[in-house]
């Protein structure tokens, strides 16, 4: 059976100036599968992640060489836009981010722009049960987001980014900023929305990424302070019986 | 979840409306653009139409001719012959108290030639023209000016001259300068900081590393803020009220002695621009305060320093630049102020140099607004070279604090 | 070197009087500022309050007549006031959409090199002596509307005033709006441009509405700066109370009018003084109203993001 990959990548290096924050990264993200990636603070996992739908374009000075193939097509090719990029491939921030409108506006905006054309409050509906987030607002859509609670907030994030109905879900972290229960509720969700979309989520927490993910990507900075890809595979396996000795370690815990 | 895919815009049409996206996106950000463009060009045609002004060509005439006075062509005029025909043509009057503001022989040849013109011959400016129409339609000017004021010269003037800094004002344009105004600026700015610069500076260090966090320091704070606010001609009203007419005693000089003057003076100018400036210096030297870190405070604190020494040797010197950064532009914003002088009635026309505290002034923005309220163009002409004057002093200023604060600039 | 103290010593307070005489003065330099506004209030109130007891001064005058000129018993304010209206309204009608476009332009999409041009420029203006700016209104802007409406517009005239002190303020709203803009977090912008948004759909639906607090807080500002303006209206609005909205007519603001009576000659006691500090303690009422209320909003919109 052939194997349709969500994203490649090929040799991606991403520099700042004169610094090579990722180095040399080959990895093929499995289609509708939870892929983590892993690793201490600092080795570039978020920059990483931003290079899937092209957000480090806002770093000054930044810069991408090598590869990150979907479809086929290299999203740093010179006739691919950015804007259409994001819009294949949503983002769920570290913190929550939802705009300063109504939670009706938060989701319907994205569609709004994107050229949406059917009936935006069943659009709204669904995305809102998606992510599993109706039930606790569907009384009072109109009201500004900034009053529901961070978890709520976070799920809101999720809501609006399936709402444009993307292929990809990139999270950076999307519990950190969430108290345990709010965090496990995020969990749970992953875990429905991989049956529709292919979710790549960059996590500090190595419970997290060994309960919720089916690959991991570990993560780990070279002597140059570089970035890179160490090991890369299905999650029960690196946490189980990885390969690489620095791999060990860091699940173990006996980094640093 | 149920997917719809049909109602996005997929493939062509999806490109299609991102194409229109993009076209919106480039249209709005000519617009944004736009208007940083017309502040350039607003700001481009104020400098233009002020320099314009300044210089161009002149249509004047002799009100008597010259040939009555002399035979000699007037451009071969030697200080001799002047002071001659001045001393036989004056009014034993009007020479005698020319002769004692200072001794005719005394004074440079060119000022015999200006009295020449002004009070033998009267020049009479008939007409001007501006600056582009001078280089750019000059034939046109000859033709109208020989239709239009036969027998008159024609001259490219420089309003703006070496005698403009130097001569009082006079009511003739022709002969008026800027010296008065710019000495009573002078003397105006000096006395406002003054008096706002160790009150302000003051206020600062209280408010910063005194004051507790009570009702009142956070009052003063607010009211710090909102004094900035408020209008300028308001701050004359006070002035008015305060220094020239309840003080009058001291701002008049008359409980120093000083007779011939009521409490229109400089002084009393000075004091309502030091209350006026008083907000600006107190806001940036907290900044200036502010700026200084608190590792410095503590070292010497920990060295046993009290509270005054770790001021007085250490945060105040660090401040210092900062400090004075916010005076100078304290100082071009007083530099500037007009509405106040107005109300606390600096004198229109004055021609003898401030003197004291208590002397009549008037300052460099009044004598551009009476100018420029003038009907007359050789008033607007004169007006434009006194802004020339008063832009370059307020370049000067800032230059100068832009120099301190890169000289200064610390990174902590 | 090491010594060792034998000495036994004394931690009790020692009175420092130069310390507390040096921090009772600058408290005092401190309280100063208040004592301004305090003197304010109270000197113009006294002035204000003689006009205002002015047995012929009646409050309906004031607010019903059209003529202003108390020495002959004209107390409508209105003639004063609706120039200070039309100009104000006129230079926030210049200055918003010029500021405000500005502001975007320099937060959200001017390069580092395009902004160190482009600022200064700003300040420079900002910089200008509002005589000078008064010369331009003048002998500028006046000359080239008088070649579009001809015979239709006065020499002196609100248009002309307003469109300069526009000007005038537009650095003013465009600092303050730049400002409001670079306040709003990073994170929203992103979560705009990961949802496939453009550059302008992000500014101006997201950034723009999440500073719009901050903005009204420019506009507010910049309202109080133009009722407060007084040498370009005194200069090329028009000498003389005139009751009229029509930016092309002539008409004196209550700046206008303060800087015209008392310039002159003008005596101690009489109504034409009292009432001049009577406009200006409206003037000064009005734009301390203006002033608090665009700090209350800036202070409120700065506790929402950190």
């Amino acid at each position: 059976m052939e194997i349709n990959y969500a994203i490649e990548t090929n040799d991606l290096s991403i520099h700042y100036g004169n610094f090579t924050a990722v180095k040399d990264v080959s990895i093929k993200i499995e289609r509708q599968k939870i892929t983590a990636i892993i690793g201490p603070s600092g080795c570039g996992k978020s920059t990483l992640l931003r290079a899937f739908n092209r957000m480090n374009d806002f770093v000054p000075n930044s810069r991408v060489t090598g590869e990150v193939l979907l479809h086929g097509n290299n999203l740093y090719g010179r006739n691919v836009d950015p804007v259409e990029a994001r819009r294949r491939i949503g983002m769920v921030f570290q913190k929550p981010n939802p705009f300063p409108k109504s939670i009706y506006e938060n989701i319907a905006w994205g569609a709004r722009i994107n050229g949406f054309k059917g009936s935006m409050d069943e659009l709204v509906e669904e995305s809102l049960r998606g992510a599993a987030l109706w039930d606790e607002v569907k009384d009072n859509l109109k009201e500004s987001a900034y009053a529901l609670s961070g978890g709520q907030q976070q799920r809101l994030c999720i809501a609006r980014t399936i709402a444009i109905q993307p292929e990809i879900i990139l999270m950076d972290e999307p519990a950190s900023a969430l108290d345990p229960i709010s965090t496990l509720r995020i969990e749970e969700l992953m875990q429905e929305l991989k049956k529709n979309y292919s979710i790549i989520i960059v996590t500090h927490n190595m419970q997290q990424a060994a309960r919720a993910s089916d690959f991991t990507a570990m993560m780990m900075i070279d002597d140059n302070r570089s970035g890179g890809v160490i090991e890369f595979g299905e999650t029960r396996t690196l946490f189980t019986r990885p390969t690489d000795k620095r791999t060990e370690d860091y699940v173990t815990g006996r980094f640093g | 979840m149920n997917q719809k895919p049909d109602h996005f815009p997929e493939g062509e049409n999806f490109y299609a409306s991102l194409r229109t996206r993009y076209r919106v996106a480039a249209i709005w950000q000519t617009l944004f653009f736009s208007a940083l463009l017309i502040a350039i060009v607003a700001l481009t045609a104020l400098l233009y139409n002020v320099m314009d002004g300044a210089f161009g060509y002149v249509a004047f005439d002799y009100k008597k001719d010259p040939a009555a006075f002399t035979s000699i062509p007037m451009n071969e005029l030697t200080k001799e012959d002047l002071l001659v025909i001045l001393k036989e043509n004056l009014s034993p009057g009007a020479y005698n108290k020319l002769d004692n503001e200072r001794k005719m022989e005394t004074r440079a040849e060119g000022e015999l030639y200006t009295l020449f013109l002004e009070r033998l011959v009267q020049i009479d400016t008939k007409a001007t023209w501006s600056m582009t129409d001078s280089l750019f339609r000059s034939a046109e000017i000859r033709a109208e000016a020989a239709e239009k004021y036969p027998g008159a010269q024609l001259e490219f003037r420089s309003w703006l001259t070496p005698q403009f800094l130097t001569t009082p004002m006079s009511s003739k344009a022709e002969f008026a300068g800027v010296r008065t105004a710019v000495l009573g600026s002078l003397w105006l700015v000096g006395i406002a900081i003054l008096f706002a610069m160790p009150v302000g500076v003051g206020a600062a260090i209280y408010l910063h590393e005194y004051a507790p966090k009570n009702w009142l320091t956070s009052i003063i704070q607010t009211n710090i803020t909102n004094l900035a606010g408020v209008p300028s001609i308001v701050y004359g009203m006070l002035g008015l009220a305060v220094f020239v007419r309840g003080m009058e005693a001291l701002t008049s000089g008359a409980a120093f002695g000083v007779t011939d003057s009521n409490g229109r003076t400089v002084l009393s100018a000075g004091l309502t621009m030091g209350i006026l400036v008083l907000p600006l210096i107190i806001i940036n030297a907290q900044e200036a305060v502010r700026a200084v870190p608190d590792s410095l405070r503590q070292a010497a604190y920990g060295v046993g320093a009290t509270r005054l020494q770790t001021v007085w040797h250490h945060v105040l010197p660090n401040a210092l630049p900062g400090i004075l950064t916010g005076s100078i532009l304290a100082v071009s914003r007083a530099l500037g102020e007009t509405a106040p002088l107005i109300v606390v009635g600096a004198s229109t026309f004055i021609s003898l140099d401030p003197a004291s505290p208590f002397s009549k002034f008037t300052a460099l923005p009044i004598q551009i607004y009476q100018w420029t309220t003038r009907p007359q163009s050789e008033f607007h002409a004169i007006a434009a070279s006194a802004i020339i004057v008063l832009l370059a002093l307020l370049l000067t200023l800032n230059a100068a604090a832009i120099l301190l604060r890169n000289r200064f600039q610390r990174k902590w | 070197m090491l010594f060792i103290m034998k000495r036994s010593f004394d931690l009790s307070k020692k009175p420092r009087p130069g310390e507390s005489l040096i921090e009772a003065l600058l408290f005092a330099a401190g309280v100063l500022s208040v004592f301004v506004t305090v003197a304010i209030v109270f000197e113009l109130g006294k002035e204000a309050m003689l006009f205002f007891a002015d047995p012929d001064m009646t409050w309906v005058k004031f607010f019903t007549m059209t003529k202003w000129q108390p020495g002959i018993g004209q107390y409508g304010i209105w003639a004063l006031v609706s120039a200070t209206m039309t100009t104000s309204v006129i230079a926030i009608l210049i200055a918003l959409p010029l500021g405000l476009a500005s502001a975007v332009y320099l937060s959200e999409y001017a390069s580092h090199r395009a902004r160190s041009i482009l600022k200064p420029v700003l300040e420079i203006l900002a910089g200008i002596p509002t005589v000078v700016y008064g010369y331009f209104a003048l002998l500028f802007v006046t000359p080239i509307l008088k070649n579009i409406f001809k015979d239709g517009i006065q020499v002196y005239n609100m248009l002309s005033a307003g469109l300069v002190m526009g000007i005038m303020i537009l650095p003013l709203i465009a600092s303050m709006s730049e400002d409001a803009l670079n306040a709003v977090p990073r994170s929203l912008r992103e979560g705009a441009y990961a949802m496939g948004a453009t550059k302008l759909e992000t500014s101006l639906q997201i950034v723009l509405p999440a500073a719009l607090s901050g903005i009204g807080a420019a506009v507010i500002v910049g309202i109080s700066r133009a009722v407060g303006e007084t040498m370009i209206v005194a200069v090329a609005a028009g000498a003389g109370p005139n009751f009229s909205f029509n930016p092309l007519d002539a008409a004196e603001t209550m700046t206008g009018h303060i800087a015209r009576i008392s310039g002159g000659d003008l005596s101690y006691n009489t109504i034409d003084y009292t009432s001049l500090f009577a406009i200006a303690l409206m003037l000064f009422l009005v734009t301390l109203t203006l002033n608090l209320v665009s700090q209350w909003i800036v202070n409120r919109f700065r506790e929402r993001y950190e």
